[in-house]
């Protein structure tokens, strides 16, 4: 790893401003992804921007109104573990609890995986797939203009996550196909039924990152059911294809795993008896 | 070469650390406290686990300054007074290694999983919480027994 020189702030004004300031500065919040990446040579940012000093101001989980709201440096085990979350949206639980091993979820930190918005991670299809609002320093996103392609956000380069808020849904389940060594997701599907609205989100197939699958919501607006999906698939044009898997291997897992997202949410739903 | 200052083991301890030395160096090279091994280097073998204020993270992938002012036990926090932990008995009565690499790592994270999830752990559980840990010798039967003894005996 080359070296850089780092900063703690204390505030996220001074934050952004050093964000602003610095060349080549990288934030490092969980730094489950950022050090791999830097042991790497990926990533070699000159400066390294430290959240943690203000990461108690930035954690939190907060049932409001109709909505979860889950602070940015908030870590996924304590998304995964809260009370609130497995009560009123356990799909999100569920998936938290899902990402890389126990130690690697004491660190890694909900704001840090949507900003890096890897291909392979689970929590952009929960933001994207529940339709959540991303919070900033300057404003927010609704996820659906948030994501931009692998690792490219909406986000300003001076510009900080500090929570995202998910709308709670009816129906919400995930479903996980896992690369056995990286923990990632090879593919993943989040699926949501609020009121009409249906969304069908998709992470790790995507050659262009996490994305919704029109064909799928429709079907799935009849009857919120497995069978709704049986037949259907995608094209294998724009999945990823490498060691791991073909395009056509991870299109035809993006149906099944949809169906068992679509099982998991029913499943949920009835087990939580309200809403 | 700047100063990180931690408690580790209970005791207040300084020692120099560039800006990229991880953890895991610190603790190995700068504190010689060599019982917390590197299998991978990449986040995934678990052989690097240490407790940060109380919780397993992996010392190969936190930089040794994100620890400062903060309180860590390694392994070799584990035994008191020339008496080995309760987990780390159940893994010498139960087998619970063959070469002994994975071995810290593996009673690190057994010992945070009794801390979360309480004395009382049945096979399935142990087996889901160890993924994060690799062992390339036990085949992880004995494993999983030594921590569901070393749970219980910890009550
Ligand atoms: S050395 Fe840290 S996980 Fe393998
Ligand atoms: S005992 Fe040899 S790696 Fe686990």
């Amino acid at each position: 790893m080359y070296n850089f020189a780092f900063h703690r702030p204390t505030g996220l004004r001074q934050a952004s401003n050093m964000l602003g300031k610095l060349e080549e500065a990288k934030i490092l919040a969980g730094g489950q992804t950022l050090i791999p990446t830097m042991k790497l040579r990926l990533a070699s940012p000159g400066n390294v921007v430290d959240l943690n000093a203000i990461a108690d101001e930035l954690s939190g989980i907060e049932l409001k109104g109709r909505s979860i709201v889950i602070g940015a440096m908030t870590r996924h085990a304590d998304v995964a573990n809260s009370d609130v979350v497995k009560q009123h949206l356990p799909a999100l639980a569920y998936l938290a609890g899902l990402v890389g091993d126990p130690a690697v979820r004491h660190r890694g930190t909900i704001g840090g995986s949507l900003a890096n918005n890897d291909p392979n991670a689970d929590y952009p299809a929960a933001a994207l797939g529940l339709g959540a609002t991303i919070h900033t320093t300057k404003g927010k996103y609704e996820a659906d203009n948030f994501f931009k392609g692998l690792f490219e956000t909406a986000l300003g380069a001076d510009e900080i996550i500090t929570k995202v808020s998910f709308p709670l849904a009816k129906k919400a389940g995930y479903e996980k196909f896992r690369n056995q060594a990286s923990r990632f997701a090879l593919v993943g599907v989040f699926v949501s039924k609020r009121g009409s609205e249906i969304r069908v989100a998709v992470t790790g197939a995507g050659s262009n990152g996490v994305f919704r699958v029109a064909s799928f919501e429709e079907a799935l607006k009849k009857r919120f059911a497995p069978k709704s999906l049986e037949g259907l698939t995608i094209p294998a044009t724009g999945m990823n294809s490498d060691i791991h898997g073909s395009a056509e291997y991870r299109a035809h897992l993006v149906g099944v795993m949809a169906r068992r997202a679509v099982t998991r949410a029913n499943e949920f739903a009835a087990g939580e008896g309200e809403d | 070469m700047p100063k990180v200052s931690m408690t580790v083991n209970g005791n207040a301890v300084t020692a120099d650390a560039d800006a990229r030395t991880l953890l895991v160096q610190y603790l190995r090279e700068g504190l010689r406290l060599t019982g917390t091994h590197v299998g991978c280097d990449t986040s995934q073998c678990g052989a690097c686990v240490v407790h940060v204020d109380g919780k397993a993270v992996k010392a190969c992938t936190m930089f040794a300054w994100e620890a400062e002012g903060k309180t860590v036990l390694t392994i070799e926090g584990l035994a008191q007074n020339g008496k080995l932990h309760p987990m780390q008995e159940a893994f010498r009565e139960n087998h619970g290694l063959q070469c002994g690499f994975c071995t810290p790592g593996m009673i690190m994270t057994a010992v945070d999983m009794v801390n979360r999830k309480g004395h009382d752990l049945d096979d399935p559980t142990i087996r889901h919480e160890l993924e994060g840990n690799i062992c390339r010798c036990t085949g992880y039967h004995n494993i999983v027994k030594s921590i569901a003894a070393g749970a219980k005996a910890m009550a």
